[in-house]
């Protein structure tokens, strides 16, 4: 991709000043975070409550790449979690990986006759896979101990699966609800696939202890929960910016027209089913990325974080913040998801009704269900379409 | 004048209704033509096939001084070797601007990855305006589709085509709907495209077709059933007894 140079870029956020005001909104929420922080010394926010923030960060990111796909696209994905959690299973294999070899190494260094390589190897596999019953360390973890590779792959596994599975579907012309049912079977067959022990992923263990990053052991997990925060504003930042330049120009025109007539924009000559490959793909790339920096915050990652109902719960959020407006995203991930984990943490006090106590552990969802009918009843364009009534377009 | 498109022995069936049956027609290059007809005499099927929506059962569609066969190449393909349409129903994106949607049909490389990079050029600009003086909505370009009027929409959509610069144009019903003054203005916009290139109207209203005052071909019950100046046609006794007898 070509770095354009500064003058169209200023010109860029001169021109969408929405942007502007979203990276600025989030920088100062980055730094009234960073301040506050345990990690910083006034801690005003525990270790916890950043790593929940910066968590959210990651599920708006995925949030606004959903919006492109189908808020600007047209496309309604309801598999972009398996995207999210590929992602986190790329990178956590590293970190895990990496982290049992140190643990085994130091235990070994004291025995009498050094260990030989294969011992260590045996070693740390029936660490890892003791759980599953394997001694055996399986070929998909044949790059686990090279991080550059797991990077590689949180870009490269999602990416193909996407272009793969873009490719079948969109060259066969599946479109509409039919589209949004085949990406469901995809993400509930990934999770079946992986809840079996055998498939080299410990099964529906899953992978643990990502909150322990190798090589930064020494450093307590305040200052490394504020380090992933500012990793995953960042990376927010720069793919909201990134997506907003996508969809700025002739491009998300494009794509806009495919959301509203597919065939006309057929007939002016574009070749409909690369775009939408191109932006299928895309997201499917960012969402792995997100999800390689919330999974090491979560500290575990297991086949039920990819179940429909996660990427269900992702178009859910988009909707409520008000889709083909990509702050409207960033809203509806962080109100609903962090409402989310408030009621169902324990943190709304139940009601009770004297002959009845609403426990929100159960209601939440009812609640949840109930705020989506409303909003598409009477906020079709969800909480990001206030917005708009306040800022009116000529 | 060397023949543009070439549509022969061409039938289509759909679930046992022959729509088009044994249809031949040739379009010339610069050519303005009308194709006039009762309803499901396949007139919207003819250019169905044209631009790739239908594939026909047997007969040959050949396109250019290459002679390629058009069949078997997918609407965008088509599109991009130079055959624009406008449909029956102004279709034009209604939530982007006139300007975006000109944009969007001006000729120009079609990969997502080009339209990614693309950038807005002075001539580019200068195209657009261009088209817009030409279709009457030079003020309008900032306005969204949506609210432009019905016949404001039709040309748009007119517009839309002549930025794509195609060889061949084909236009269904582009009065339907309009004012008298619109429909004078609509017949001005598709005689001077004709004068560069082919342009085939889909025409119910004879005063309309007249004004065009071209060759005309009569399609009854999917084939042609007379051909020549309107005059010509409308002593026919077939055609008489086709459009009276309904």
């Amino acid at each position: 991709m070509s770095k354009p140079d500064m003058t169209p870029r200023r010109r860029f956020l001169a021109e969408n000043p929405s942007v502007m005001w979203f990276l600025g909104l989030l920088g100062l929420f980055t730094l009234g975070v960073t301040v506050l922080a345990e990690g910083f010394g006034l801690a005003l926010l525990s270790t916890s409550m950043v790593k929940i923030l910066g968590m959210t960060l990651c599920l708006c990111l995925i949030a606004v790449a959903m919006d492109v796909v189908w808020g600007y696209c047209g496309i309604l994905s309801l598999g972009h979690f398996a995207f999210f959690g590929l992602g986190g299973y790329a990178i956590g294999m590293w970190l895990m990986y990496a982290r049992t070899e140190g643990i085994v190494v130091d235990s070994l260094a004291g025995a009498p006759i050094p260990p030989t390589q294969e011992e260590i190897n045996d070693a740390i596999a029936t660490q890892i896979f003791g759980v599953v019953g394997s001694n055996e360390l399986p070929a998909l973890w044949a790059f686990a101990d090279s991080l550059f590779m797991q990077l590689l792959f949180v870009v490269l596994v999602p990416g193909l699966l996407a272009l793969i599975f873009g490719w079948l579907a969109f060259r066969s012309r599946v479109t509409g609800v039919y589209l949004s049912i085949l990406t469901q079977a995809m993400t509930l067959a990934l999770s079946l696939y992986l809840f079996q022990n055998d498939t080299g992923l410990r099964g529906n263990n899953g992978l643990s202890g990502l909150q322990n990053i190798p090589g930064l052991l020494h450093l307590p997990q305040s200052t490394l929960a504020l380090w992933f925060f500012w990793a995953s504003a960042a990376a927010l930042g720069l793919g909201y910016l990134f997506f907003a330049w996508l969809i700025s120009g002739k491009f998300g025109s494009v794509i806009r027209g495919i959301r509203d007539n597919e065939s006309r924009v057929r007939f002016l000559g574009y070749h409909v089913e690369s775009y939408k490959l191109v932006v299928f793909t895309l997201t499917a790339v960012v969402s792995g990325l997100a999800g390689a920096l919330y999974y090491p915050q979560a500290g575990i990652i297991n086949p039920a974080e990819i179940a429909p109902i996660a990427s269900i719960y992702l178009a859910v959020w988009v909707a409520i913040g008000g889709r083909g407006r990509l702050y409207g995203a960033v809203i509806g991930a962080a109100v609903v998801s962090l409402a989310s984990s408030w009621f169902t943490g324990g943190g709304a006090p139940d009601v009770n009704l004297g002959f009845y106590t609403i426990n929100w552990t159960d209601w939440w969802l009812v609640l949840l269900g109930l705020g989506f009918v409303a909003v598409t009843l009477f906020f079709p364009r969800g909480i990001g379409g206030l917005f708009d009534m306040l800022v009116r377009k000529p | 004048m060397t023949t543009l498109l070439e549509v022969s022995g061409v039938s289509v069936t759909f679930d046992g209704f022959r729509a088009i049956n044994n249809l031949s027609i040739q379009i010339a290059e610069p050519e303005l033509r009308a194709v006039i007809g009762p309803n499901g005499a396949g007139k919207t099927t003819f250019m169905d096939i044209v631009t790739g929506k239908t594939s026909p059962d047997e007969g040959r569609v050949i396109w250019g001084e290459k002679n390629i066969s058009l069949l078997g190449m997918s609407e965008s393909a088509i599109a991009r070797a130079g055959i624009g349409r406008k449909f029956q129903k102004p279709t034009v994106f209604e939530e982007q601007t006139v300007r975006e949607n000109l944009a969007m049909a001006l000729k120009n490389k079609r990969g997502p990855f080009d339209v990614l990079l693309y950038r807005r050029s002075t001539e580019g600009a200068a195209r657009i305006a261009e088209l817009a003086e030409e279709i009457g909505l030079a003020d309008d370009l900032p306005r969204r589709a949506g609210n432009l009027s019905h016949g404001q929409k039709q040309w748009l959509e007119i517009g839309m085509l002549l930025a794509q610069d195609p060889r061949l144009l084909l236009v269904d019903e582009p009065a339907a709907g309009m004012t008298p003054a619109e429909r004078e203005h609509t017949t001005d916009i598709l005689k001077r495209a004709a004068q560069t290139r082919a342009v085939v109207v889909i025409e119910h209203d004879m005063e309309f077709v007249r004004r065009l005052g071209c060759k005309v071909t009569v399609l009854h019950e999917g084939s042609v059933l007379a051909e020549g100046s309107l005059d010509h046609v409308t002593q026919n006794r077939e055609v008489i007894d086709v459009y009276l007898g309904r």
